[in-house]
């Protein structure tokens, strides 16, 4: 097949993108007694997927991605607590509106400037978002938060089931479908491809007569929308919001989660998000400590051998095995 | 508030800067040096520590023997890491610099807490060290002095060193320009090497004589990672003096704020960091790359 | 019109105690097939970057087509027309040379931020990449990505990507450099088919080349013009020949 032509069909569906969601599914009947793991596990791949853009696509390296996940939580709990607003999809859209209004407004101002600059400014918006909730406890909960939150049916129809999480699981899996919808189409767009071309080489897509900043917000904005959705989401399954939806431990973990799995591939944050999650909720209540060093020594290893995580690996096995690499870019 | 008051807060703001300073100053080097984002210095400013309290209760060295020993054995150890596993990433991008140093801190305060425990760890110092001194005017904390004595000799004698040998003009100029500096002869890579066990040996006096100040414990590195940074970051890659007197700054800022605002106090700092590196993202006191 | 389509007004550039661009009075008339040659460190790439807005002078203007663009960024002077290819090659190296030259069009055309549209979809783009790929003879490697090439045809595309933008004024600095002397003409070829009225310079130190191509030669040294005119005038030249060339033209 011709380049022109490989290129061409790049965007077209495969026929194994329907696994991950056939799978979901599957899950959702196999194991009626873990859908509150489950749905822990597609918060974390929404939240992975928005970074992904950012981070995978864009290039731009955050600490402090958890300000917008914070952020779509801490809109949804207190729009429930204080305005008595429990109306999930609304809810829902307040959070991705608050989300990527903060995006916006951190983006313009912090994507001036780069490498550790940024790194520490992304660092330092979260963590002031982060103290700010701590501080105004009369709003948020401070340190204990917002537990006991209740939430309305997803369209008048599905009630939230704290015990077995039957409604939360299918309501974050659609949502998840569709908020992958809307990055895949941004990731194969033209816009998508200049996102690559801006983490790649800077100073080549200025000398093509790309509006650099511009694109960089855009993402940032995007993404930071996304993850307000996944905050949210997170609030409203889960019932509780607290301070731990901000913070290092957040961004870390997520970014961990995302480069796991294979950052700039799509569905890295799937891979990533389920093996991670697999793995901690074996080892890490037996073991927390010894899990933690194997995160450790796991990301060292990783940014020596295997940046692009998982589905890297998987690449370069199929090249050694002589085929061209199908999957996404 | 009165002068004794004022110049007391200053004191202890001053105590805590000179060790941020002291753990901070070999990462603002090694980090404008090699342009490397190391976020496990923290780890070893507290493995440091941690050889320091060994060294003490175990072995029963003196205070100072003990720091000696810290340095010694960190700069050791910081070599070997730095050999095997900074320097095949010196030409990375900027996210598998953090992927290695995240996972190595990870690593450190595991192993940390496996093999010593999750506790604080306590000082016992040394009885000349112990109590307070009369100032005249004032009675202030013997320990707090000594840091702040034994910070601006080590200021006095890095800016000595930096200014007046020939290696510390081989390292200004590397940090001003690699490339230059490598085509001029300069053996950057061992360079670095040296630096860098330089930085670490710092980070570990300072995790060592901070741990009256700054506490002991597994989580020390994630903890003030954020205050290392922000340091480095508003002081100047590569500038002593601009790592010195964002420490002071930073470290009477947040003396001064958890008295007054014990539960937001941070929250200031983080601000301000957030203004001055949007001001001037190369730092107070650092140059804008050529 | 007397307007040249590219010039610089007493353009001025010092790092320091260095000066790097001395006073440079510069025409690029339109249609110009227009050399700049020099001793190495005679800031002929520092003057590329004044031109392209990569650097800002410290002093002086550049005018493109009577406009002051000295305040413009570089992607701004792009999109009015002036593309440049890079000493040492800037390309995206994770991507394919198809995908690379995509890139370009895509921006030159204006869908380079469309969102909704998958790129591969978009036949305008991918049929010009195409034809540019073709005309610099690489279309056996279009579904290759960059860091599997070698250095040369690297370059190639390199300057794929410059004409991808359509430039009005092209600036080449040395282009040859790397590409294997038998696969030089391709380059020449490449810039035979232009539209008549685009202005090239081209920063050589390949003689043949220049003497080949140029219709009009600017000898800089040490950040000022030594001499300016048509290739025989320049050969002649007492002070370029003892400075630079040497007496082995």
């Amino acid at each position: 097949m011709s380049a022109a032509a490989e290129l061409a069909r790049r965007h077209r569906w495969r026929w194994w993108e329907a696994l991950p969601w056939l799978a979901a599914l599957g899950y959702f009947f196999a194991f009626p007694n873990y859908l509150a793991f489950g749905t822990q596990v597609l918060v974390t791949i929404l939240f992975a997927l928005s970074l992904d853009l950012v981070l995978g696509y864009a290039g731009i390296v955050t600490l402090g991605h958890a300000a917008f996940f914070g952020a779509g939580a801490y809109t949804v709990g207190m729009m429930a607590l204080h305005l008595g607003w429990n109306e999930p999809l609304s809810g829902l859209a307040a959070a991705a509106l608050v989300a990527g209004a903060t995006g916006l407004a951190s983006g313009l101002v912090l994507l001036r400037t780069q490498g550790l600059a940024l790194l520490m400014l992304t660092l330092c918006t979260m963590a002031l978002l982060e103290q700010a909730a701590n501080m105004g406890a009369a709003w948020t909960g401070g340190f204990d938060g917002m537990p006991g939150l209740s939430f309305g049916r997803i369209l008048g129809l599905f009630g939230f089931d704290v015990l077995y999480y039957r409604s939360q699981y299918l309501y974050a899996l659609a949502l998840l479908f569709a908020c992958f919808l809307i990055v895949r189409t941004l990731v194969y767009s033209s816009f998508g491809q200049s996102l690559t071309g801006i983490r790649e080489n800077l100073l080549r897509m200025h000398a093509v007569g790309a509006p650099v900043r511009t694109r960089q917000v855009i993402a940032y904005t995007v993404s930071a929308a996304l993850a307000g959705v996944a905050g949210a989401l997170f609030a409203q399954a889960n019932g509780y919001v607290n301070l731990a939806v901000l913070g290092l431990d957040r961004s870390a973990g997520v970014m961990i989660v995302l480069i796991l799995g294979g950052y700039g591939r799509l569905y890295g944050a799937f891979v990533g998000a389920i093996a991670y999650m697999a793995l901690e909720h074996v080892l890490a209540t037996a073991y927390p400590t010894a899990w933690q060093l194997g995160v450790g020594l796991t990301l060292v290893a990783v940014a020596l051998f295997a940046r692009n995580g998982l589905i890297g690996i998987v690449d370069a096995l199929r090249r050694l095995a002589g085929r061209a690499a199908g999957s996404p870019r | 508030m009165d002068l004794s008051s004022l110049i007391s807060i200053l004191l202890g703001g001053m105590a805590a800067g000179m060790v941020l300073f002291i753990v901070s100053v070999g990462l603002s080097v090694t980090m404008g040096l090699m342009g490397f984002v190391n976020l496990a210095h923290g780890a070893f400013a507290m493995l440091g520590g941690y050889a320091v309290v060994f060294a003490m209760n175990h072995w029963g060295l003196p205070f100072p023997a003990a720091l000696a020993l810290g340095f010694v054995a960190v700069a050791a150890v910081s070599l070997v890491l730095e050999r095997l596993l900074y320097a095949p990433l010196y030409r990375a991008t900027e996210l598998d610099q953090v992927l290695l140093t995240i996972g190595l801190t990870f690593a450190i305060t595991a192993a940390v807490t496996l093999g010593v425990g999750p506790e604080t760890q306590t000082v016992v110092l040394p009885e000349w060290l112990s109590g307070q001194t009369d100032l005249g005017f004032l009675q202030y904390r013997t320990y707090s002095l000594v840091v702040i004595v034994a910070g601006c000799a080590l200021m006095l004698a890095l800016w000595l060193g930096f200014e007046r040998t020939r290696i510390g003009a081989r390292i200004r100029a590397a940090v001003d320009n690699r490339r230059m500096a490598q085509s001029m002869g300069v053996d950057v890579a061992r360079l670095f090497s040296l630096t860098f066990a330089l930085g670490s040996g710092l980070a570990a006096v300072g995790g060592g004589l901070g741990a009256e100040i700054l506490g002991l414990d597994p989580q020390y590195p994630l903890r003030y990672l954020a205050y290392f940074l922000i340091v480095v970051a508003v002081g100047g890659l590569g500038r002593i003096s601009g790592v010195f007197f964002a420490a002071i700054l930073i470290g009477i800022l947040d003396f001064v704020l958890k008295i007054n605002f014990p539960k937001g106090g941070t929250l200031f700092i983080y601000a301000l960091a957030l203004v001055l590196l949007l001001a001037r993202p190369q730092g107070l006191f650092g140059r804008r790359s050529a | 019109m007397n307007a040249a389509l590219l010039e610089t007004r007493g353009l001025c550039r010092s790092f320091g105690a260095l000066e790097v661009a001395r006073e440079v009075n510069f025409r690029l008339e339109r249609g110009a097939r227009h050399a700049l040659i020099g001793p190495n460190g005679a800031g002929k790439t520092t003057f590329v970057n004044l031109l392209t807005g990569v650097l800002a002078p410290s002093r002086g203007n550049v005018l493109l087509e009577g406009e002051d663009v000295t305040a413009l960024a570089q992607a701004k002077r792009v999109k009015r027309g002036i593309a440049r290819t890079f000493q040492i090659n800037q390309l995206f190296r994770g991507l394919t040379v198809l995908e690379n030259v995509c890139i370009a069009v895509a921006e030159r055309l204006g869908v380079g931020g469309a969102m909704l549209r998958a790129a591969g979809s978009r036949a305008d783009v991918l049929d010009e990449a195409a034809r540019l790929i073709d005309m610099l003879k690489l279309s056996g490697d279009a579904g290759r990505r960059i860091v599997e090439l070698p250095y040369g045809r690297q370059r190639l595309v390199e300057i794929a990507i410059a004409l991808g933008l359509a430039p009005r004024v092209l600036l080449l600095d040395e282009p040859a450099a790397g590409i294997p002397s038998a696969e030089s003409h391709i380059l020449l070829d490449a810039i035979a088919t232009l539209p008549k009225d685009i202005a090239v310079l081209i920063i050589e130190h390949d003689m043949d080349l220049v003497f080949r191509f140029a219709e009009r030669i600017t000898v800089l040294v040490s950040g000022a013009i030594l001499a300016e005119g048509a290739p025989a005038e320049i050969a002649a030249n007492r002070e370029v020949r003892a400075v630079y060339l040497g007496n082995a033209v």
